[in-house]
């Protein structure tokens, strides 16, 4: 029984592996890719829409809502990058039905490297909207010793983005495959629908705490005009987002 | 005695009780968000919406640390760097 799919390889050149992570990442780009240039390739705005364009809509839209209801004021800046985010979680949460596929989610490597695009986008946009000097600044609100821990909370976030996602898609292939060897016929099939569902809300929570990120990282950067009520309540807003 | 035959029951020992003991304070914890936000619910239903969503982000939170315990006795029974290391040892006497 294996940990995570990096350990099932399939080609090996010397020091480059090509592992199932690495396979099944390179297909749901491919998956994804493909299919939004198939559904956008012919877009109306008339009254007759194909089946796949409503299914589109909804996704964006609803993606979009989701990112205007957290706070941040403009979702058509923030769409490109969280959405990427949500669609590939969930889809690949969502293939697990198809039989000797193994989630890429389920490796940390995948995982860390989503967070680690986090980790970086958000220092990006608190920066784009505040300026570097503002953004600086922000490390040593409400006092200067403040500056290590919320450094440190900024890094133990990325840390539990990257392993809750791991752990979640890990745990849900090891249960089906424990069960397989216990109770083989249908129990199985109840937890992988289980599966998918805890993989829909994984995907909604790694996104929705990414968004909750930026929000904290562009609202607490406004320069200091709000009265000091409003002040100190973002500042307790973005230590309580902080724990992770 | 010998030190693999210890490295092997003390891991699958701490394996089951990390994830035992871990997951009681994550329960209690999600049980009670979950009794205060169908409280808040019954209270305003107009809010659900927002309701919900936090609910959402703090049970992800309250639950990692149930999966952080998972994580760690899965990494002592399938990936034990100890084990790994007797292992090693034995095979090259």
């Amino acid at each position: 029984m294996s940990l995570s799919p990096d350990n099932i390889i399939y080609w090996q050149m010397g020091f480059f592996k090509l592992n199932a992570t690495i396979v099944f990442t390179w297909g749901l780009i491919l998956v994804l890719v493909i299919g939004s240039k198939l559904i956008t390739r012919k877009l109306s705005t008339g009254l007759q829409r194909s089946r796949w364009q409503n299914l589109m809509e909804i996704i964006v839209t609803g993606i979009n809502q989701q990112i205007e209801e957290v706070g941040l004021e403009n979702p058509q800046k923030y769409l490109g990058f969280l959405g990427s985010l949500f669609l590939f979680v969930a889809v690949a949460s969502l293939f697990t039905i198809v039989p000797g596929y193994e989630p890429p989610t389920g490796s940390l490597s995948t995982t860390a490297a989503l967070a680690i695009c986090v980790f970086v986008v958000v220092p990006m946009f608190g920066i784009e909207e505040a300026g570097i000097g503002q953004y600086l600044k922000a490390y040593t609100r409400p006092t200067i010793i403040m500056l290590p821990f919320n450094i440190i909370s900024e890094i133990s976030r990325t840390l539990a983005l990257a392993v809750r996602l791991f752990g979640n898609m890990m745990s849900g292939t090891l249960i089906i495959a424990i069960l397989l060897t216990i109770t083989p016929f249908v129990f199985p099939i109840i937890m992988s629908a289980l599966g998918l569902l805890t993989g829909m809300v994984q995907a909604y929570i790694f996104t929705i705490l990414a968004t909750v990120y930026i929000a904290a990282a562009t609202r607490a950067r406004k320069p200091v005009q709000e009265t000091e009520s409003e002040n100190r309540k973002n500042n307790t807003n973005h230590m309580g987002i902080n724990h992770g | 005695m010998d030190s693999m035959t210890l490295i092997a029951i003390i891991s699958i020992i701490t394996a089951g009780l990390t994830i035992a003991i871990g997951s009681i304070g994550p329960a209690f914890g999600e049980a009670r968000a979950v009794a205060s936000a169908l409280t808040a619910l019954a209270q305003q239903p107009d809010a659900s919406v927002t309701i919900t969503r936090t609910l959402f982000v703090g049970l992800a939170m309250i639950e990692s640390v149930a999966i952080y315990c998972f994580v760690v006795s899965m990494i002592l029974i399938f990936a034990n760097p100890f084990w790994d290391h007797v292992i090693a040892q034995a095979a090259g006497k």
